[in-house]
């Protein structure tokens, strides 16, 4: 076990874990921070994404000890009263069924939009590929689009 | 899959006064008053509770599993209650006999509860009108309810449902109320919004595995690593130096690891030493489809319809298509992998976590650990997704067994390889259809079926509307687990028929469309034997998706359409799917539905439903296999085991629903059994090649 000062949503959090403990399991176990969902454990439905240093990383293969100093941001964080242009989005078109995944759904887009303000369907397609079991695919893509008009890489 | 009936008036709408004011109703098989209201305190424990206060929170009673009942389901008690959609609270309910059968499952939770819901929420505004007719001193013919207040037609006064609340619920219990008229609808039918939106867009707790309590351990469980193996010793010596394990304690044929923390429970039980031995066949999947070719090849002993006589029309002298179709073995694969929260102690067990069958687990729990029934109490979190898996509720009884061996509450989770190798899943089948053809029309229908299992009634559509019709089915007996998975039997019956539909329609040189339109006019007119569907019903989604795509009119270069349509849950569906071939490959570029379900409640979540069980069936269809090798799952994660991604999903999903003042059927579903077929034949239209063996890019 290691105590490990971690840099979340703007904050500074202390965590003990063992250095091998994806930051998924810290962030969701020892800080309370559930709204990064486990889903396969293996780096390929996203339902664990976050932010480090503002790109998309798949926290649940994403070891505690390799975080440092970089900053972490999760859906928690993503904005302070939950009005990023994303989830206005998500929560304009009725994205969600289950919900499950929808918090990885929306730290990719955020990211994505980061990078890229106003993504073409073909730029949705290489950047979105977290699994939405559920099937919302079609209002994924459309919520990107009517964020990216918003301005969605503003935050 | 039982579905819920109507709950009758038998099953008695309840009102109760709550101790400091304010009113209940609800369905209720008990006559004493809830124990658990206390003075001041407003209890769950009925579908509507109105405080002074004025606040109304409204109980969902359906496990919600992605299906939209959370939402949909108190839309419909709402509209009756005449309140603001907006100023309600919504509440999932416990598990408790007062709120009828929760079971999520059939397709079955809002056609199965409309109108007992509606009478739920006109009762209490019938009361609440009384009420306020008594206070003002007027004749209750003068007053109406809108918005959560009651108002005094001739000169306008109003009173709030929170002000009336005390003196309803000491008023008697009207034994009619008169519904709605379905054109002053002011709530079902419109697009809400998931209840639960904010929620989930902001990472709040929702799921069960978000599940946080006191003293609480985190376990992972152990369990044999395929179909025909049992636990026969293990060691645990190095699970024990792990930071962070607590206990290590066997549970019948699995061993369960707890610890602090998710992942140091996992690393414990990784790192057991156990020995599993055979105790049943190993079965493998090319077994299984051997045996299947086999059996197709031989006549079943059952037939499911026999109508006119198949073999005499299926003469060397009759010109006989003659194709088989196979479907493997897939996993439910819900995105939130299986868990449960438990807490046994001092002779009770408090659970929490997802399931499709509560009222199930409650039962299996008290016989499992010798409690009383009513000391098991079951709350539901949201879930994230269900598809039929958590029909079976092995993973909270597995919980509430670890509790209860190690003396406190835990949360068994299960990481997404135990999910795999430890499912009930969708049955593989294979099939065989014959047809034969005399003068340019279609003579003679047969279809055969094997399932893993059991096998299934094939009586459905053509059936009635052709003069020569079997379908016999037969299963082939497994020691691997099968189960329900969204829309059982249809899911692959569906897409053998029409797909076979269509190579009988490329025979005869007719119009995908205007053949099963023909067949309709048949079973409409000249039905042969039983026609368990409607041929009107089925005719409306036809013409209504043919508009929609437009259906045969001018091609448009590279583009190919395909057609299916299927009936299940009472519910009508037309499909067509509009691909293009770029470079050289296919990709679906949009699909068109059209529904007949009845009344819709929520427009955007059952658009949602439908949209989502498409994109579910192409991607099953073209990517999604499940195989077994001496037992033990092949597939073991999302690395092999693949989902539909963005850039595989249709661009488009257009949806309409045929206007409709019946009563709702089902919707989670039935719009997934067609869309299969209408792919296939879209693909063969573009590519001259048929595609007959799922997944479509094995």
């Amino acid at each position: 076990m290691k105590e490990f000062k971690l840099f979340i949503n703007n904050k500074e959090m202390t965590a003990e874990a063992d250095p091998d403990t994806p930051l998924l399991w810290v962030l969701r176990d020892h800080l309370n921070l559930v709204g990064t969902k486990f889903g396969c454990g293996v780096a390929q439905c996203g339902a664990c994404t976050v932010h480090i240093n503002g790109k998309a990383v798949r926290s649940c293969l994403y070891p505690v000890s390799a975080v440092g100093t970089n900053k972490v941001v999760t859906i928690e964080g993503l904005s302070v009263n939950g009005d990023h242009p994303l989830q206005q989005a998500w929560e304009e078109l009725d994205v969600a069924q289950c919900g499950y995944c929808q918090s990885g759904q929306i730290m990719a887009a955020a990211a994505l939009l980061k990078r890229n303000p106003k993504p073409t369907d073909a730029d949705i397609d290489a950047a979105m590929t977290n699994i939405c079991r559920c099937g919302t695919h079609v209002r994924i893509r459309k919520a990107i689009h009517v964020a990216a008009k918003k301005g969605g890489a503003a935050k | 899959m039982s579905i819920a009936s109507n709950i009758s008036r038998r099953d008695f709408l309840r009102v109760s006064a709550i101790t400091g004011g304010g009113m209940l109703v609800g369905f209720s098989v008990f006559a004493h008053t809830d124990p658990t209201l206390t003075e001041g305190e407003f209890t769950p424990n009925a579908f509507i509770r109105i405080s002074p206060d004025g606040s109304i929170t409204l109980m969902a009673p359906n496990p919600e599993i992605g299906q939209g009942v959370k939402t949909s389901l108190p839309m419909i008690i709402a509209e009756e209650l005449c309140v603001d959609w907006q100023k309600i609270n919504i509440e999932i309910a416990v598990l408790d006999a007062k709120y009828g059968n929760q079971v999520a499952g059939g397709s079955g939770s809002v056609r199965s509860r409309f109108t007992a819901l509606r009478k739920v929420g006109a009762t209490a505004k019938t009361m609440l009108v009384d009420a306020a007719a008594q206070t003002l001193k007027v004749p209750a013919e003068e007053c109406y309810a809108e918005n959560g207040y009651v108002i005094h037609k001739p000169d306008g006064r109003k009173l709030s449902y929170g002000s009336l609340a005390s003196k309803a619920a000491t008023l008697p219990v009207p034994s009619e109320v008169k519904l709605k008229d379905p054109k002053d609808f002011k709530i079902i039918g419109t697009r809400v919004k998931d209840v639960d939106v904010k929620k989930i867009i902001t990472g709040k707790p929702l799921f069960g595995i978000d599940t946080r309590r006191e003293g609480m351990l985190f376990a992972v469980v152990a369990r044999p690593p395929a179909y025909g193996k049992k636990l026969k010793s293990f060691n645990d010596a190095e699970t024990r130096k792990i930071t962070g394990v607590k206990q290590v304690i066997p549970i019948k044929n699995s061993i369960a690891v707890l610890a602090t923390s998710t992942w140091a429970a996992k690393k414990g039980r990784d790192a057991l030493n156990v020995l599993w031995e055979d105790t049943d066949k190993l079965e493998s999947t090319a077994d299984h489809d051997a045996a299947f070719l086999d059996m197709l090849s031989r006549k079943a002993p059952d037939t499911s319809r026999n109508d006119g006589d198949v073999e005499a029309a299926m003469t060397a002298n009759h010109k006989v298509l003659d194709v088989t179709y196979h479907t493997p073995v897939v996993s439910h694969a819900q995105m939130e992998p299986l868990n449960f929260f438990a807490d046994v102690r001092d002779g009770k067990a408090e659970l929490f976590g997802p399931t499709q069958v509560p009222g199930s687990l409650r039962g299996q729990v008290a016989k499992e650990l010798n409690i009383a029934p009513e000391n098991v109490t079951i709350g539901l979190p949201r879930q994230g997704g269900g598809f039929g898996r958590k029909l079976m509720p092995d993973n909270g009884l597995e919980a509430a067994l670890v509790s209860a061996a190690a003396k406190c509450p835990v949360q068994v989770q299960w990481t997404r390889e135990d999910d795999m190798q430890n499912d009930f899943y969708r049955p593989s089948a294979s099939f065989r259809y014959r047809a034969s053809f005399e003068n340019g029309d279609l003579l003679a229908w047969h279809q055969a079926s094997v399932w893993l299992n059991r096998g299934n009634n094939d009586d459905t559509y053509p059936a009635g509307a052709l003069q020569n019709f079997r379908a016999e089915s037969q299963g082939l007996a497994t020691n691997i687990p099968m189960g329900y998975w969204r829309a059982p039997g249809h899911n692959v019956l569906g897409f053998a028929a029409e797909s076979f539909m269509d190579e009988v329609c490329y025979e005869l040189k007719k119009d995908p469309l205007a053949f099963r339109l023909e067949l309709m006019e048949k079973a409409k007119k000249q039905p042969v034997g039983k026609i368990n569907y409607n041929p009107d019903k089925f005719k409306s989604v036809i013409e209504l998706v043919a508009t929609m795509s437009n259906w045969g009119k001018k091609p448009v270069a590279d583009t190919y359409f395909g057609f299916s349509s299927w009936f299940s849950f009472n519910t009508y569906v037309a499909e067509v799917v509009e691909l293009k071939m770029i470079n050289g490959k296919p990709r679906v570029q949009k699909v068109y539905c059209a529904v007949n379900c009845g009344k819709v409640v929520n427009l955007s979540g059952a658009e949602n439903q439908v949209q989502g069980a498409i994109v579910d069936g192409i991607g099953h269809a073209l990517l999604t296999q499940l195989t077994f090798d001496k037992g033990a799952v092949v597939e073991t994660n999302f690395s092999d085991y693949r989902f539909l991604r963005m850039k595989e999903a249709p661009r488009d999903i257009v949806v309409k629903f045929v206007p409709s003042e019946d009563p709702p059927t089902g919707l989670g579903e039935p719009a997934l059994p067609p869309i299969a077929a209408a792919l296939a034949n879209a693909l063969f239209a573009a590519t001259g090649k048929r595609f007959r063996k799922m997944p479509f890019e094995a």
